[in-house]
């Protein structure tokens, strides 16, 4: 049997080196598997999307990767040193094996070009062999999938609710079919109807073209039920790894417990949980180096 | 101030290459002071829509939007007044601000603008400001430019630059999608004790039911642009009528019935 890892990292830290230096990813471990969807969570400020930025080599100053190296394990039997890539090789990297749903996603479509032209062009660039007919076909076909329905096509951005938009820039991470989605809080504009519809259609795709999924969001209940594994973030460090199941019965840090803890339940008392939010605990200091 | 009234709102979009769209349909509720109402339903089912017709961003294709019981102004001093009594807070903080200027310009200009601060106290205010929604240490905070920040950290200077003018009425377009718990209840109280003292009337867009229900007087369910059902927080959630309420609060995560041992 060969390793079925799909990402390495190891020993990583990510500084912004401005006047007062930000620490913002500390000495991260992880390994990502083939197939796997790995949940991240933590708070606010913690470091998900600037980790996410690193693996996707879409960091700019001031942010520095000041050690450490994130492999990729290509399924065509070799390795991609993500740091080394140089711009040619990124265009190939980007979309094609790792895509990524920003986080705002909804500001991230371009606002003078129609949906069916920003689909079409990934596939334009990506699969140059396509003929026309194909392309647009694909790209209804992926509107279809998200539920936002093919007779959009032509709407331009400003034209589709929140929501919406966040489908489509889902729609374009999985146009490719990469090797691994990173999905930054991919779902805050998506109620939890349409978000299930989504997650299940994700799931599915994976299980057929074998995709790993990491999956960033503060929303722990979430999480919980879509995840192979969760992550916890606490100021830039990864404090807890384990299978969800684990998470939710037997936490190990006190933060996680923390945030097991403070949902509120939607048919528990009213009002119970209300102000546990002004926790004094909380550490509300950045990470400074 | 003031009580906010939608009377029979309507508002229709053309789809390219489709057919004409109603995005909101006959819609009547009325936002009263110290009221918190909430708004939850399904993407696309006109939420957003709503919220712009009452900051005047969008205009109604029918129906009427009355203040105190007469039509909302719509140009001149009325307007500008009317602009700082109503205040939103935008689905999206990535487009919102303003990515050349720092964080306290934000707040600035709604403080000094709308007469909320002078310049001798204006330090002190924005940090005040900050502090509340937790942007903290306040001092760093206030110089950073948009791209400094998180994603979350970036919707709470969206929050504070609402907060400024004092406004009577807030419309929050998913204020908090991006909070963690912690923070997010600690906004959310914020909220609350405001409407409590300052009596602040809040329109509060979210697709968290939890939310909702703990921190509303009511809550309106959107479906397709109507609204399908509203009432009391509890009865709504507790007891929901229609089939639409009934699957959007079973399909909410449950890590205890999932997890269950059987
Ligand atoms: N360009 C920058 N200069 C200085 N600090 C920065 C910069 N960009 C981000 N930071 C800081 O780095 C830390 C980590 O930010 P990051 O965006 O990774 O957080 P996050 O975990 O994604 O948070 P959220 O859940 O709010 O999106 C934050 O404290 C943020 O303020
Ligand atoms: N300028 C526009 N032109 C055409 N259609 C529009 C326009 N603005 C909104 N719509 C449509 O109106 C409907 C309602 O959109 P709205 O943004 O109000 O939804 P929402 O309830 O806020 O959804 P979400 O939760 O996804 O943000 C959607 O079908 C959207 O595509
Ligand atoms: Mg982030
Ligand atoms: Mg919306």
């Amino acid at each position: 049997m060969t390793d079925d890892t799909l990402l390495s990292i190891r020993d990583y830290n990510i500084v912004y080196e401005t006047e007062r230096p930000v620490h913002a990813v500390r000495d991260v471990n992880l390994k990502l598997q083939r197939g796997e969807i790995l949940g991240l969570a933590g708070e606010s400020g913690c470091g998900k999307t600037t980790l996410a930025y690193g693996i996707n080599r879409l960091l700019r100053p001031p942010a520095v990767i000041r050690t450490g190296s994130a492999i990729l394990h290509d399924k065509g039997g070799y390795d991609i040193d993500i740091n080394a890539l140089k711009v040619k090789e990124l265009r190939e990297y980007r979309w094609d094996k790792v895509s990524m749903v920003f986080q705002g996603a909804m500001n991230a479509l371009n606002p003078v070009i129609s949906i069916e032209k920003q689909l079409g062009d990934i596939f334009s660039t990506h699969r140059p062999q396509m003929s026309k007919a194909d392309r647009r076909e694909e790209s209804a076909g992926l509107l279809d999938l998200i539920g936002v329905g093919r007779d959009r096509l032509r709407s331009f951005p400003h034209e589709l609710s929140g929501g919406m938009r966040q489908r489509v820039m889902i729609a374009m991470a999985l146009a490719l079919k990469p090797q691994l989605m990173i999905m930054d809080e991919p779902t805050t504009a998506l109620d939890v109807l349409v978000q299930r519809d989504i997650l299940q259609e994700i799931s599915e795709l994976r299980s057929q073209f074998g995709f790993s999924v990491i999956f960033i969001t503060h929303d722990l209940p979430l999480l919980l039920e879509i995840s192979d594994r969760i992550a916890v973030m606490l100021q830039g460090e990864i404090v807890e790894l384990g299978t969800a199941e684990r998470i939710f019965r037997r936490p190990d840090h006190v933060y996680t417990e923390r945030l097991l803890q403070s949902f509120p339940s939607l048919t528990g008392e009213r009002g119970g949980f209300i102000r546990s939010g002004n926790d004094e605990t909380r550490t509300k200091d950045e990470a400074i180096v | 101030m003031s009580t906010l009234e939608f009377r029979n709102v309507s508002k229709e979009y053309r789809v390219r290459g489709a057919s004409k769209l109603k995005a909101v349909d006959d819609v009547s509720f009325s936002l009263e002071p110290g009221k918190t109402i909430a708004l939850v339903g399904q993407s696309g089912s006109g939420k957003s829509t709503i919220a712009k017709m009452l900051v005047q961003l969008e205009r109604p294709t029918s129906g009427e939007i009355l203040l105190d019981g007469k039509p909302v102004p719509r140009f001149g001093r009325g307007l500008r007044d009317y602009r700082r009594h109503v205040q939103m807070v935008f689905q999206d903080p990535f487009a919102s601000l303003n990515p050349f200027h720092p964080v306290e310009h934000h707040l600035e200009r709604p403080l000094l603008l709308h007469k909320r601060s002078t310049r001798a106290n204006l330090d002190a205010e924005i940090e005040q400001l900050l502090t509340r929604v937790q942007l903290t240490p306040a001092s760093e905070m206030r110089s950073r430019k948009p791209h400094e920040l998180s994603g979350g950290q970036r919707q709470r200077v969206a929050i504070a630059r609402a907060l400024a003018p004092k406004p009577s009425v807030l419309i929050a377009d998913e204020p908090v999608s991006m909070l963690d718990v912690s923070i997010r209840l600690g906004v959310l109280n914020l909220l609350g004790d405001l409407q409590r003292e300052e009596n602040l009337g809040v329109l509060y867009i979210t697709h968290d039911l939890a939310t909702a229900r703990h921190f509303s007087d009511e809550i309106m369910v959107l479906y397709k642009g109507v609204v399908v059902e509203s009432g009391p927080a509890d009865d709504v959630i507790l007891n929901p009528q229609h089939d639409y309420t009934k699957r959007l609060r079973d399909a909410s995560p449950n890590p205890e019935s999932q997890f269950a041992t059987p």
